[in-house]
């Protein structure tokens, strides 16, 4: 426990996914974490020497639709649920 | 946020420094983005649309709701194998889709769904002719993914940095959009240009795409780095963004160049970041000060199955390849005699050549011609008016009849040459034209000599001269008839009869 994942680990995905957080936060989620992946690594124990890599869970594959134009949906039903709109379109805050 | 650290950023230096230094080589590789035109979104049933109202063409899927699941376009997919094929890629037998993870507003689902380590197509190559040489550019993979929406910033300024808020708009996102990676084997910015050129010809041709860089369904970064010729040491790289005309692409490159070259001579360091082209002053600039870090975090998307294509489904779609520029080129050189200059010249420019076969639908007797005119006097009002071909308001057969009338003896090439300037601002039929404007030629014999004697008998002295053993007076009897007739006597015939009657 407590090898799996750091502090800068969390603080970087933290950054690629543009979430503010403090040192304290930080620690803790830290530690939630290493949790849950040492929980998951379990799965690891499994002898995968001989399987190819899953893609998918399902074993199917070529589920194509053909190129057939189908209603969007209504303008005002686009935007009904945007915090914020204007102009025709879903307002953003600003972008530093 | 520009980068003003570097104080290189000056063109006139950049300029001067790259084009006389011989020592380095450059190295260019580039990253097309090709919108498809298919009817529908890559994952969603959302019609494709540009310069509709914001958000008309929009669904759970494209907007990312929780909860909705993409499915493939098989036309979409196909359209990728056809390119992968045109650009002599292998096809992968298995294919999947992953999720590109960055947090940006242009996409609603913070992903793209794009290709990561099995991408449809990998291993090719494009021939671009130089002139006088041809270069081979390899081609390293060729995959299928999404595009994003588009973002309005607010404020008078349009800068993002200025803005105050910004709207999105997600009509676009989604669009099927294809990915063209070549090996850093492009010498030159204008290499980089021609390659373009070569790949956007083979897109018209292959029709998967409108190909219009200012709409944007043709877009292209540049990674470029120059090293000392001979050293196996290769360069840091930038990548160019913002490329989105063929000559912003050489002039760019050219600036780029030159920049990285003023910084190795004056013992600086070339860092590795991305820049933007401004048309307006000339030059690149960085976007972000410190290093990208492309970190995606890429993972097969759990809402996509895999694709297997099987070698029935390939050679189906190789059949459908129509002919490609350098197979139409030998056509036009086997089939009508044209010069290899010709053939290459028309078979560069799709929309050219189309307009060519359409004239030739109509009168085939002549094509060298017909390529005359299109590369002659057409190309030259055509770039005067800065239109394309298919802007112009002369139609292919009209122009066919044109060269018919020319070659039925039915108009001087010079009367042909004001016929076709009135053509191309009316978008008439020539043979109106010369109906409407007694403009046929004069091949009547009868009609002529009347003409003729009466010129001989005003000019005694050209007809001496002529008779005293000075030839060339016959050419200012000939001027006499074509003034007379306001250029519409047949002047090899007009010729013919004045040696017979003074001989």
């Amino acid at each position: 426990m407590g090898k799996r994942i750091n502090k800068e680990d969390v603080a970087h995905i933290a950054n690629l996914s543009e979430i503010e957080y403090s040192e304290d936060e930080i620690d803790e989620i830290t530690v939630q974490l290493d949790k849950i992946i040492d929980h998951v690594a379990k799965i690891s124990e499994v002898d995968t020497s001989k399987v190819s890599p899953t893609s998918h869970v399902l074993n199917i594959s070529n589920v194509l639709r053909e190129d057939n134009p189908r209603q969007s949906i209504e303008h005002k039903e686009a935007l009904k649920n945007a915090p914020e709109s204007s102009d025709d379109g879903f307002k953003i805050p600003k972008i530093d | 946020m520009e980068d003003n650290t570097e104080n290189l950023d000056n063109l006139s230096n950049a300029e001067s420094a790259g084009k006389a230094d011989e020592r380095f080589e450059t190295i260019i590789g580039l990253e097309t983005h090709v919108e498809l035109s298919t009817k529908t979104k890559m994952f969603c049933g959302c019609r494709l649309s540009f310069g509709e109202k914001p958000n008309s063409n929009t669904c759970p899927v494209c907007l990312g709701h929780p909860g909705s699941l993409p499915v493939v376009n098989k036309k979409a997919v196909e359209y990728a194998m056809k390119i992968a094929l045109a650009l002599n890629c292998r096809i992968n037998e298995y294919t999947i889709f992953h999720r590109k993870n960055y947090f940006y507003p242009d996409m609603t689902k913070n992903y793209q769904i794009s290709q990561f380590d099995i991408p449809i197509g990998v291993g090719g190559f494009v021939d671009v002719n130089m002139g006088d040489y041809v270069r081979r550019v390899g081609i390293t993979r060729v995959h299928m993914e999404e595009d994003a929406g588009k973002l309005v910033h607010s404020g008078t300024t349009g800068r993002i940095s200025e803005a105050d808020y910004s709207i999105g708009d997600f009509n676009r996102a989604g669009t099927p959009l294809i990915e063209i990676v070549t090996e850093p084997e492009i010498k030159s910015p204008l290499e980089a240009k021609q390659y373009m050129i070569t790949l956007r010809n083979i897109l018209l041709y292959l029709d998967v795409s409108d190909c219009s860089m200012e709409e944007g369904s043709l877009r292209c970064d540049a990674n470029i780095s120059v090293k000392l010729k001979g050293s196996d040491k290769l360069g840091t790289r930038a990548e160019i963004k913002n490329l989105n005309s063929f000559k912003f692409i050489q002039k760019a490159l050219e600036y780029e160049v030159g920049r990285q070259i003023s910084l190795i001579n004056s013992g600086k360091k070339v860092i590795q970041q991305t820049r933007h082209y401004d048309d307006k002053t000339q030059s690149t600039k960085a976007l972000r000060s410190k290093e990208e870090a492309h970190d995606y975090r890429y993972f097969p998307d759990p809402d996509l199955v895999p694709i297997n294509i099987n070698e029935s489904w390939i050679k189906e779609v190789r059949d459908s390849i129509p002919e490609l520029p350098n197979q139409k080129e030998q056509r036009y050189n086997d089939k009508f005699g044209l010069s290899d200059y010709d053939s290459s010249l028309l078979a560069s420019d799709f929309e050219i050549s189309c307009y060519f076969e359409k004239a030739l639908a109509s009168y085939d007797s002549n094509a060298k011609g017909i390529c005359n005119w299109l590369m002659g006097d057409f190309s030259a009002f055509l770039n005067k008016d800065q239109i394309s071909i298919n802007e112009s308001k002369i139609k292919p057969e009209h122009l066919a009849g044109l060269v018919k009338l020319i070659d039925d003896g039915k108009i001087s090439s010079k009367i042909a040459k004001s016929v076709f300037e009135e053509m191309y601002l009316k978008g008439t039929d020539p043979n109106e034209i010369i109906k409407e404007k007694g403009l046929e030629q004069i091949s009547d014999e009868h009609e002529l000599e009347s003409i003729i004697k009466e010129v001989i008998n005003n000019n005694p002295d050209a007809v001496n001269q002529y008779k005293s053993g000075k030839v060339k007076a016959i050419g200012f009897l000939v001027g006499q008839v074509m003034q007379k007739t306001k250029g519409k006597a047949n002047p090899t015939l007009v010729n013919e009869i004045i040696i017979k009657k003074l001989s």
